[in-house]
């Protein structure tokens, strides 16, 4: 070790002007990430979903849609721990957005003229990626858009505010939103919305009744027809897989990054991080945007999903407060908890209608069960449970690949074969070992050991 | 009584001119002038509620003055948010330990380290080669500060779960990490034992050729600032009573009779104004 050296002390510039990562590897780990989620959600939809078949294809939808959901709350709420209750507020801006883009804008821009006259809604219009679906694609950006700004807006008391206050002003977001499209008109017809302007649009939502007549582009069956030979499915789980692939690449790449490390310090200590040169404020409020942007989506995709009429009932605090214990219970700030979190509570109202109905079997009895009652019940007892045993969450604020298994027999596995290529070294989640390693490798000596700390550990240990 | 007659080597990098702040009728700091040279290290002592801690936060911008003048090489920092002046080069430790706990001991630093990468979010989604090469640099200089304060093999650790000496160090670890000019440590010795104070003292002194850093030190261990301090600042009730070389002030009456008392004069404390929030 070089004892007292130069080389230990220089700036962070300095070094960084002597580092030139290689352009074509660097794209080629940018890339692939988001290729691979790509692939994935492709043969997810391709090949698992009809294994599957309808129902269980569809409740793989619903845990997509719920991972997105659930994942973008996990920004605001897990890493930068600002608590919010009212992110059904966000999904319901981006779910209505998106809405009205493929509904009126199918209208104005795809459908034929003549068909109009009898159309009661909008039917799914292109094949695999054509008009119809990228209009679809453009909705989901658009609702995205609109959700962002909404997270502008809450963002800012949240510089102000804190804890219980905080989740106070959430959801008053939450509950004004729903308000609001409450009191919208009915949709306009097919026929009339040709003449329709903008203002006529966006007063008639569909008010408490819902917004009838969105087309579904996002239902688990691909490429199916009605005996009319009109198309009625399309790629649903494609699309919202791909959402879910690119959302989490780019929430791990956040987690890694400055910015995220910057988040995760205004939630352990906002103090020290505005003291360690943290803008807290930007840092806040640059979370609540990228939330707000992803529950958008994550409404759109919801809004054109099978079996759903966008409805500001079904959107309110108690979706929010859904969205919450996935993550609470997942682990607040861990990207798989969160993901394992939202896959188990989306599966498990249909985990009771099975058992609900085994067990009205063996008694004998041949009625109706509605198991959906005892859902919150359930959710309820799960979470003290959580709090009492784990109250970090599943995974606290790690990620699968920290815990014990994993990071002993998988981990170096994955790093050898891998990690030199796919990605950046700096990026596995750095234990003990791998630091050690990494300053043995520049030092080009024996591992690290302190010099002028003859005992640590030594100290009282005053709390 | 002024900081500016000693004479004094170096050109001033840190200048607070008669800074002033009042907590409703509290005044809890008046008149405090201090000029902090080039790689000078400087000692800020009183007793206890004397209003060092309250010093630290006007110059850190946690609090605002009412009024004086506080200047980073001329540049003036009042008014500043407390992250923009720790972008512009000072730094500090706090007294009541502020480690970012949940995080690894390298993840702390890496934070501090971040805020002078250039990369926004945008590089970061896509990791482009200017992102990689700072992330990569970022720990390579994060676990060399660890190594240099002597904590490298506890890189992964979980801050909270580090013994409190580790701790302390881990703080100076992760303010110089933002590349500071000048470090603001807060009581760097509390609760550690002889020895340690020992290495504590060896190691800040180090630390100012080794990261060209001007230090003000606020300690309550008399013989570490008379030790290792080139000038001290002594205040009581908020009042600059002593300022001078570590010789002049142990001499000085006031100072005695600050730290001493004297009979007849036993002033109730003022209410606890050390704490930041």
């Amino acid at each position: 070790m070089t004892e007292g050296s130069d080389a230990r002390t220089r700036k962070l510039a300095e070094r960084i002007a002597e580092i030139k990562p290689n352009p074509a590897v660097a794209l080629g780990r940018s890339a692939w990430p988001f290729l691979a989620a790509i692939v994935i959600a492709f043969l997810l939809q391709v090949v698992i979903a009809p294994m599957l078949g309808g129902f269980y294809a569809k409740t793989l939808l619903d845990i997509g849609i719920a991972i997105v959901l659930a994942s973008s709350l996990n920004i605001v709420n897990g890493f930068a721990g600002q608590f919010s209750i009212g992110h059904a507020g966000f999904m319901m801006v981006g779910g209505y957005a998106a809405a009205c883009v493929t509904y009126y804008g199918s209208i104005k821009l795809l459908m034929p003229q003549g068909e109009l006259t009898e159309a009661i809604g909008v039917s799914v219009l292109g094949g695999f990626l054509g008009s119809g679906d990228l209009l679809f694609l453009a909705s989901c950006i658009v609702g995205g858009v609109f959700a962002a700004a909404a997270g502008i807006v809450v963002g800012l008391p949240s510089l102000r505010l804190r804890g219980d206050y905080l989740a106070i002003v959430t959801l008053g977001f939450g509950e004004i939103v729903r308000v609001l499209v409450q009191q919208t008109s009915d949709v306009i017809e097919p026929v009339k919305a040709v003449d329709a302007g903008v203002g006529e649009m966006v007063t008639h939502l569909g008010g408490p009744l819902g917004f009838t007549g969105t087309p579904t582009y996002v239902s688990p069956t691909p490429w199916a027809t009605n005996a009319s030979g009109d198309q009625t499915g399309h790629a649903g789980i494609f699309f919202a897989y791909s959402i879910v692939g690119i959302l989490l690449v780019l929430v791990y790449r956040l987690k890694m990054s400055s910015q995220g490390r910057a988040l995760l310090a205004v939630r352990e200590n906002e103090v020290a991080a505005e003291a360690m040169g943290v803008d807290t404020a930007s840092s806040k409020v640059s979370a609540f945007v990228l939330a707000a942007f992803f529950a958008g989506v994550g409404g759109a995709l919801f809004a054109h999903s099978l079996g759903v009429t966008l409805n500001p009932n079904e959107l309110g605090f108690q979706k929010s407060i859904d969205l919450v214990i996935m993550v609470v219970l997942g682990g607040m700030g861990s990207i798989t908890g969160v993901v394992f979190a939202a896959a188990f509570l989306t599966v498990l109202p249909e985990l009771f209608r099975e058992a609900a109905q085994f067990i009205t079997h063996l008694v004998g009895y041949h009625g109706q069960v509605n198991t959906d009652a005892y859902r919150m019940p359930v959710y309820a007892l799960l979470l003290i449970l959580v709090m009492i045993l784990r109250p970090q969450g599943l995974f606290g604020i790690k990620e699968l690949w920290d815990l014990g298994f994993w990071r002993r027999y998988v981990i170096p596995v994955w790093r050898k074969a891998a990690g030199g290529w796919l990605i950046p070294k700096h990026e596995a989640r750095l234990p003990a070992a791998i630091a050690r390693e990494l300053s043995t490798e520049r030092t080009g000596g024996e591992p690290a050991k302190s010099d002028d700390s003859p005992k640590p550990g030594a100290s009282g240990d005053q709390p | 009584m002024n900081a500016a007659e000693v004479a004094w080597a170096g050109k001033p990098v840190l200048e607070a001119k008669q800074l002033a702040i009042a907590f409703g009728g509290l005044k809890a700091v008046s008149d405090f002038s201090l000029v902090l040279p080039e790689r000078g290290l400087c000692g800020l002592i009183g007793p206890n509620g004397a209003g060092k801690t309250t010093v630290f936060n006007l110059l850190t911008g946690v609090y605002q003055a009412d009024s004086g003048e506080i200047e980073l090489y001329k540049r003036r920092l009042n008014g500043m948010k407390p992250s923009a002046i720790a972008r512009a080069g000072l730094a500090r430790t706090f007294q009541n330990i502020r480690l970012f706990g949940e995080l690894s001991v390298l993840d702390n630093i890496r934070t501090a380290a971040g805020v002078r990468a250039r990369s926004g979010l945008v590089r970061s989604f896509l990791q482009t080669p200017l992102y990689l090469a700072e992330q990569q640099a970022i720990v390579e200089r994060s676990l060399d500060l660890l190594d240099v304060l002597g904590i490298a093999h506890r890189a992964g650790e979980q801050a909270k779960s580090l013994p409190y000496g580790d701790q302390r160090r881990l703080e100076i670890a992760r303010a110089l990490a933002t590349e500071p000019t000048v470090l603001l440590l807060d009581e760097p010795v509390a609760g550690m034992n002889t020895i340690e104070k020992r290495d504590m003292a060896k190691l800040i002194e180090s630390l100012r050729e080794r990261f060209e850093v001007s230090i003000l030190l606020i300690e309550h261990d008399m013989g570490l600032v008379m030790d290792i301090c080139e000038h001290i600042t002594v205040l009581d009730h908020g009042v600059t009573i002593a300022a001078g070389t570590p010789a002049m002030v142990q001499k000085d009456p006031s100072v005695i009779e600050a730290y001493l008392g004297v009979p007849d004069d036993d002033p109730e404390l003022p209410a606890d104004h050390q704490v930041v929030d």
